[in-house]
């Protein structure tokens, strides 16, 4: 039955959060350790069910007598091998790969890195600053295949967990402290990551995507995010930078080039490269940009951006001017 | 037929009829049912909110439920289980049963016992009231801060939820205590700890960590009701405060509940299978001391809800060790259950037996997955996904709510002198372990799967959408079990045909008394002389019937050597006051009264003092 899990997962049901299929080192420790404890696990549900339907079962010689065996003395045996040496010996070998895996995963943690990325974690979306290259991003993570980096995750406001189902553990988004964690893919390809500690009304809709490259495309990345934000082109794209730049938006989100430098909000330079939008709650196609600036509360209710209040023309000339932004 | 000693008996221990003893009563028996039958109250609502939350989960991107409805629903579900539901439960049937298991004839306090069941529905009210003022609580019920302080979470929401739990502190802690002196001074002569029930076993560790788990949580609810209301800033990282100190305090707490849960239950396996297996229970030793160790080794695990705070590993080397060390006494017990179950006769399939069955499958399966979440990186994998919701369901739903249900149809001849029907105890039993499994099991995988938990909603490209389903069909299997059971609980109440005083032949002294037993519980206090009394004496009465007054017999700690009458109060209004007072300074501190809160502080203490008055060493 419990083995079933484990065969049910990697058959049926592969998906973007599925932690087994493993495809980072930090997550092939779990997933070996997963299958090492699920086998353990279902040898002793099934030592225990084998002795319980052989209680309830087994032909007796007494089966009529109903009054109660007061004779019978013992038993104790059973209880002390199955009760206490059977579970130290299973305990001893789950210790002992505990213990060698826990000494893998600080090895890593401690060891050498490519760089570092600041991971900060906002109600309720991501922050990916990088230091060394001097990026700041959100909701997307991108990383060179192959290659650990190490992200030092902390929070702005409340606890958030900081997770890769397929990458790596969780490691707790807290204020006041940084975490340390090993990140690396082994295959180039997005990732889904997710918040994984109730962090309030949008815990749900806190995800991003790691995205793991061959160091080539990774270092043109680098090389467009670097860039600060071009001058649009004259016509709807222009005017709306004016919108943007006439509006509230600023108060919230920075665009590198711009006057504007919020830093409530995700910064926008690049925002036009990402997938998704919204903490990988829509994809970032111009209609979905559209209704999220236009209200969204209705895509993502509590969430801390308010309603802009543009009229539609204005609304289409934000838009034209944010997919300049790639 | 009553004889004289019974008439006499019934004239000293007997209540008028009639309003005024409801208010008064401090009979263990009328004040165990009343916290059995409320508990169970609250165990619908946390129902009701499971099935909520199950319906807006069936599909991905639901939108039945708004996220600020569906955060207060898993925060008073999992508040209601825990604090309402299953540990009021258990207190209520262990203040049923202790004082006629020990052979006694009520708690050591029965107007302490009485108050903390006030304390209890009013503490109850407390919470709910949250739905009623449209401001529920909405951070969990492990409510960290700083979502839950004074920042992120400005409502009285979060107000309501730790003052209310402060507020019944007051009385798991009273009726801890209570526990505690009864099983110590009160058993029967001849009932030295050796020879005292499992049960009664279970019930005295679980009332030792009461006391001893409630403190690390009541202080930590004082100082976020410092923080929320007093701007001091203990968990505030921006002034110097941390919320991780909030975790800590929260699972020293957190963790031993989980037993406190859990060792009730096992006490009625340990009574249940020796009765349907018909013989004693094997290796009675053992299974004492197991119960004895978890409840110290309960104390040394909490940080394993802390693996991904990024602690240092030597630290969490050492909780990994304490959280294995701890299923061995599991273990034990489940092997004592195991050989008594194979060395006994023939056994007798009752609904109480099938559900003890059902209880030990669906929590080795609990058990097996709890003692991964020890291996620290593997728990870094799974914590806070699925696969942790779907764990301690096994564990506390496969843990808890079977024997509860064993418990509780095994006793339900006892409590109301009727038998219950068989055959709807089975259908029960089956839908209940069909529908349980077909929740909770999908959630391992889906949690494999990366699905977060406390989420109001999910993306279909998870792919976790069809397991969803097949949970919340398993649910509605699951409420219309219960609903069955409450159904036969009703009719056999009405109808059901009337119980002896032992239907199941069964070896404990509560069997010992009339179905249901009378006001004074014993004609006379049996005199024990092993473990399984109405097994070993065939005739257990004595001289020892005590009709010079309201008196029950203290007998010593270990040996249970007879030392003194103990002259018993009168049922009293005073418990209710003085909870009514309790209450009031309560409420006068969530609306931010403090005058009033004063103001009641004093009139509560006014109570108390008239309460524990002594004329001549008697009670005013």
């Amino acid at each position: 039955m419990l083995a079933a899990i484990l065969a049910l997962t990697d058959a049926a049901c592969s998906g973007p959060g599925t932690m087994t299929s493993a495809s980072g080192p930090g997550a092939h420790r779990i997933s070996m350790l997963a299958v090492g404890m699920f086998a353990i696990a279902a040898f002793v549900f099934l030592v225990v069910i084998c002795f319980l339907a052989y209680g309830l079962f087994h032909r007796r010689q007494d089966a009529d007598d109903e009054a109660p065996n007061l004779e019978d003395h013992g038993g104790t045996r059973m209880v002390l091998l199955g009760g206490i040496a059977f579970p130290i010996v299973v305990l001893i070998v789950l210790f002992v790969i505990t213990l060698v895996a826990l000494q893998a995963q600080a090895n890593e943690d401690t060891g050498t890195h490519v760089f570092t990325i600041n991971v900060i974690a906002h109600r309720w979306w991501w922050e990916f600053q990088y230091p060394t290259q001097g990026i700041d991003t959100a909701n997307e993570v991108h990383i060179p295949t192959g290659e650990p980096v190490l992200m030092e995750v902390t929070s702005t406001d409340v606890i958030h967990s900081f997770w890769v189902p397929r990458l790596q553990r969780k490691v707790d988004a807290i204020p006041g402290r940084t975490n340390e964690v090993t990140v690396q893919a082994d295959t180039d390809g997005t990732y889904l990551g997710e918040c994984s500690e109730f962090c309030g009304l949008q815990h749900a809709h806190m995800r991003f995507n790691v995205v793991a490259e061959s160091s080539d495309a990774f270092n043109a990345w680098v090389a467009d995010q670097q860039k600060a934000a071009p001058e649009p082109p004259p016509g709807e794209a222009l005017q709306g930078q004016q919108v943007f730049l006439g509006s509230s938006c600023v108060y919230c989100h920075s665009i590198t080039g711009t006057n504007a430098s919020g830093t409530v909000g995700p910064n926008l330079t690049h925002v036009a490269s990402r997938t998704m939008l919204a903490s990988g709650t829509i994809p970032n196609t111009p209609d979905e940009l559209a209704a999220w600036i236009e209200n969204p509360q209705a895509i993502k209710p509590g969430t801390q951006m308010p309603a802009s209040g543009l009229t539609p023309t204005q609304l289409r000339q934000l838009v034209a001017y944010l997919e300049t932004l790639s | 037929m009553a004889t004289a000693t019974e008439e006499r008996l019934e004239e000293i221990w007997g209540e008028e009829p009639g309003p005024v003893s409801w208010f008064t009563t401090g009979d263990h028996k009328r004040i165990g049912k009343r916290y059995i039958v409320t508990a169970l109250i609250f165990f619908f609502l946390g129902g009701v909110e499971a099935a909520l939350m199950r319906w807006q989960l069936a599909q991905p991107g639901a939108t039945h439920l708004t996220p600020e409805q569906y955060d207060e629903l898993f925060s008073m579900h999992g508040t209601t289980m825990i604090f309402l539901f299953i540990t009021p439960l258990f207190t209520g049937l262990a203040n049923y049963l202790v004082p006629l298991m020990v052979g006694t004839r009520d708690m050591a306090f029965p107007r302490l016992n009485a108050f903390s069941y006030w304390i209890f529905l009013g503490a109850g009210l407390f919470l709910y009231a949250g739905f009623a003022v449209g401001a529920a609580p909405n951070g969990g019920w492990f409510a960290y801060p700083p979502m839950t302080g004074p920042v992120f979470n400005p409502g009285i929401n979060m107000d309501i939820w730790s003052l209310g739990l402060i507020f019944l502190s007051i009385s798991t802690t009273a009726g801890a205590i209570n526990l505690i002196v009864t099983i110590m001074k009160l058993r029967a002569p001849g009932m030295s700890l050796a020879r005292m029930p499992l049960y009664v076993w279970a019930m005295f560790v679980t009332a030792w960590m009461m006391v001893l788990a409630m403190p690390p949580l009541t202080y930590a609810n004082v100082l976020l009701q410092l923080d929320r209301n007093l701007g001091t800033h203990f968990f505030d990282a921006t002034a110097g405060g941390d919320s991780l100190l909030w975790q800590h305090l929260f699972w020293l707490f957190g963790h031993p509940d989980v037993y406190i849960i859990f060792l009730p239950a096992v006490g009625i396996i340990s009574t249940v299978i020796p009765t349907f297996a018909r013989r004693p229970i094997v290796g009675y030793p053992y299974v004492a001391l197991a119960t004895v160790l978890t409840g110290i080794i309960a104390f040394g695990v909490w940080v394993h809800h802390m693996f991904a705070t990024g602690l240092p590993s030597l630290g969490l080397t050492f909780f990994a060790a304490a959280s294995m060390i701890i299923t061995i006494p599991s273990g034990v017990q489940i092997f004592a259950w195991l050989a008594t179950i194979i060395r006994g006769r023939r056994p007798v399939f009752t609904t109480p037996f099938l559900f003890a069955i059902g209880f030990i499958v669906v929590f080795v399966i609990g058990g097996v997955t709890g003692v991964m979440f020890a291996s620290v990186p593997f728990d870094q994998g799974v914590t806070d996904s699925y696969f942790i919701v779907a764990h301690f369901h096994y564990v506390l739903f496969g843990g808890a709510v079977f024997p509860m249900f064993a418990g509780l149809h095994y006793w339900f001849p006892k409590i109301t002198g009727r038998m219950y029907s068989e055959t709807l105890g089975k259908w029960s039993f089956w839908l209940i372990f069909i529908g349980f499994n077909a929740t909770f099991f999908p959630m391992h995988i889906m949690g494999l799967m990366g699905m977060p938990r406390r989420i109001y909603t999910y993306s279909p490209d998870l792919g976790v959408g069809g397991l969803n389903l097949l949970s919340s069909i398993g649910a509605a299997v699951v409420f219309v079990g219960a609903v069955l059971v409450a159904i036969n609980a009703i009719k056999s109440l009405v109808a059901g045909p009337k119980a002896d005083a032992n239907p199941w032949g069964a070896a404990t002294l509560e069997w010992a008394t009339t179905s249901p037993p009378q006001h004074y519980g014993f004609a006379s206090i049996p005199v024990v002389q092993g473990r399984d009394p109405l097994w070993e004496q065939p005739e257990l009465a004595s001289n020892l019937t005590l009709t010079d007054g309201r008196e029950i017999l203290g007998t010593t700690v270990t040996d249970a050597d007879p030392e003194e009458a103990i002259h018993m109060p009168e049922g009293s209004i005073l418990p209710l006051l003085t909870a009514l007072g309790f209450a009031g300074v309560f409420v006068s501190l969530l609306v931010g009264a403090e005058v009033a809160a004063i103001v009641a502080g004093v009139i509560t203490l006014a109570f108390i003092g008239a309460w524990t008055w002594r004329i001549g060493g008697v009670p005013a």
